[in-house]
């Protein structure tokens, strides 16, 4: 039987509960769905148990979620965790697997709320067993308790880095090194827009002082050029990086690190899936991390009903996130005639002056995140990009030099994007790659959305029954 | 795979530990089987945190090249950590351990 609801929020994380409980407020009758078991999406994602906070328990993060966990408990929204969204149809209907099985939710309204997916650049070496990625250590730190590894490397761009490096000593870790891949010009220039945000400055400038005192190399300017084994060690090729960009080449001295484990992450990209499925406008967008749904001032989408927040709509932060969540809600209790006129454009007014201060120090640290095309570079012809079907550079190289007119074509061609992940983890390479042969972003398109919009097991969808449960008609009379 | 026994549970556990917190309560620990070893977990753990936390980088092969692969994202998202869970295809970061369980890494799935 399908359940019936005004709103469906799609992702419990800072934008998905500031939605459900600015709606919800307004009486508007909301449900929250969400892949995890606790609400805060990554960022303020709770411990896996209570014993398990630790120190985290002053964590600026941790207080954060905490404090929303329990404003939802009090709050009339429903949340439905543990459910897995694998369709959407406009109007709404919702499909999603949950405890019990199969459900089925029709909504009249949908706000996406889907956050983000982590962005990797390939390298040779970056499918062994080891290398992860940061928002994957992010969790290990936080919300398990477990070390990535004893003596871990840390590489890649953004915030994210100083954040891990620190889970990691605090931790009783020991960083081989970080491995940024900004210089310290690049973070210079970046500290105006950081002022509009005094305390996530202190909390960067905290975790680059304990960083520099427990005396962990940072090697700023470079990248990581190769991985590989030794024995049970890994060993990972610094390369440093040229002022325009560009790596330095052989011939230049290259170290080589040896570690037990690599996290690394080039940035975050916009989770489109759901947004682009329901067939909205879209955009691209490299400074916000790629294609993003076109939104009015209001988190309205090009399609009736249809409303994106947060993360999901361009990289700016859970802080940026949740206000953009209490504006696509309060919009929608003003669609549905909760809330007055002069109500709402007084709250959405102070809501977009507050989301106005946050996105701007949060897309500061989201371009400082976005690596630059010149890491291609570094990609063997062998290497793979394409993990789920294991195609290299060098074939959608030959697919693209032999004709592919974009992402979609390559993907027939060499089945990369074809795997379970439904190129979630390569597609941003994909078309950063084709997109040099194509000439941008735009003629390249991105994968048609699919669905599932995850691979899931048939016997979830239909459940378990044995033969004889199935019903046999009578036969016609002859 | 190398084992040191824990005598103090009765049961094994690989040699490497990642875990911050190092006490556990012994009515707390859950034991699954992975491969064969008996490996101790702690309750609320995903099979890929417990796995993780006792140096089982390997998950299961890649069904091209058959190359290892282990953990990558941890949210759902890029799949490579596949395993057999009771004898039905699930990832190991999304299932969550109970006593008895038993799981098969390496798969070329």
């Amino acid at each position: 039987m399908n359940r019936q609801v005004e709103l469906a929020v799609l992702g419990g994380g800072p934008a998905g509960i500031g939605a459900a409980l600015a709606a919800s407020q307004c009486n508007v009758n909301v449900i929250i769905l969400d892949r995890g078991i606790a609400a805060g999406g990554q960022v303020y994602r709770p411990p896996t148990k209570p014993q398990n906070t630790g120190q985290l328990a002053s964590a600026p993060d941790h207080v954060i979620g905490e404090r929303l966990r329990k404003e939802l408990a009090l709050s009339s929204v429903t949340c439905l965790f543990d459910r897995k969204v694998w369709s959407v149809q406009r109007g709404f209907r919702i499909d999603a697997i949950g405890p019990t099985g199969q459900e089925t939710w029709e909504a009249e309204r949908l706000l996406v709320a889907s956050g983000t997916t982590e962005r990797v650049i390939p390298f040779p070496g970056w499918t062994l067993p080891g290398v992860m990625g940061l928002a994957a250590t992010t969790l290990l730190l936080k919300s398990q308790r477990v070390l990535p590894g004893k003596r871990p490397i840390i590489a890649g761009s953004g915030p994210l880095l100083w954040a891990v490096a620190n889970g990691i000593i605090d931790g009783g870790g020991t960083p081989v090194a970080v491995i940024d891949l900004a210089d310290t010009r690049c973070w210079v220039s970046s500290l105006p827009a950081l002022f509009s945000r005094p305390t996530d400055l202190l909390k960067g400038l905290g975790w680059a002082y304990k960083v520099r005192r427990k005396r962990v190399p940072v090697i700023s300017g470079a990248s990581v050029g190769k991985v590989s084994y030794e024995g049970t060690s890994l060993v990972v090729e610094v390369v440093k990086r040229n002022r325009d960009g560009t790596l330095r080449h052989a011939g230049q001295k290259i170290q080589h690190l040896s570690a037990d484990a690599l996290c690394i992450g080039h940035g975050l990209l916009p989770a489109v899936e759901v947004t682009q499925l329901l067939g909205a406008d879209h955009v691209f967008d490299g400074k916000a991390g790629g294609w993003k749904p076109v939104i009015d001032d209001g988190q309205r989408t090009s399609i009736p009903g249809l409303f994106a927040a947060g993360d999901c709509t361009g990289i700016t932060g859970a802080a940026a996130a949740h206000l953009e969540g209490q504006l696509g809600g309060l919009t929608v209790a003003r669609e549905m005639g909760r809330v007055t006129h002069n109500s709402y454009r007084r709250r959405a007014q102070a809501l977009r002056r507050h989301l106005l201060r946050a996105s701007r120090a949060g897309s500061k640290m989201a371009d400082l995140m976005m690596a630059s095309g010149s890491l291609l570079d570094n990609i063997a012809g062998d290497t793979v990009v394409c993990r789920c079907e294991d195609v290299t550079y060098g074939e959608i190289q030959t697919a693209l030099a032999a004709g592919a007119t974009g992402l979609n074509q390559v993907k027939s061609w060499t089945r990369c994007g074809m795997g379970p992940c439904q190129g979630r983890v390569c597609g941003d390479t994909v078309a950063t790659i084709a997109s040099r042969h194509l000439g941008g972003r735009h003629v390249v398109g991105s994968w048609s959305p699919q669905v599932p919009l995850h691979p899931l097991p048939m016997e979830d969808v239909v459940g378990s029954f044995a033969y004889q449960d199935i019903a046999i008609p009578e036969p016609a009379p002859l | 795979m190398r084992q040191t026994s824990l005598a103090a549970w009765g049961c094994y556990s690989l040699s490497m530990n990642l875990r911050m917190d190092q006490s556990l309560i012994k009515e707390d620990a859950v034991a699954i089987d992975v491969d064969g070893n008996t490996i101790i977990a702690r309750p609320g753990d995903s099979v890929a945190v417990a796995l993780h936390a006792v140096g089982v980088s390997t998950l299961r092969h890649s069904p091209r090249s058959g190359a290892p692969r282990g953990i990558f994202c941890l949210m759902g998202s890029c799949q490579e950590c596949l395993v057999m869970i009771d004898n039905k295809r699930r990832l190991a970061c999304e299932t969550i351990v109970r006593a008895g369980m038993s799981i098969r890494t390496g798969g070329q799935l």
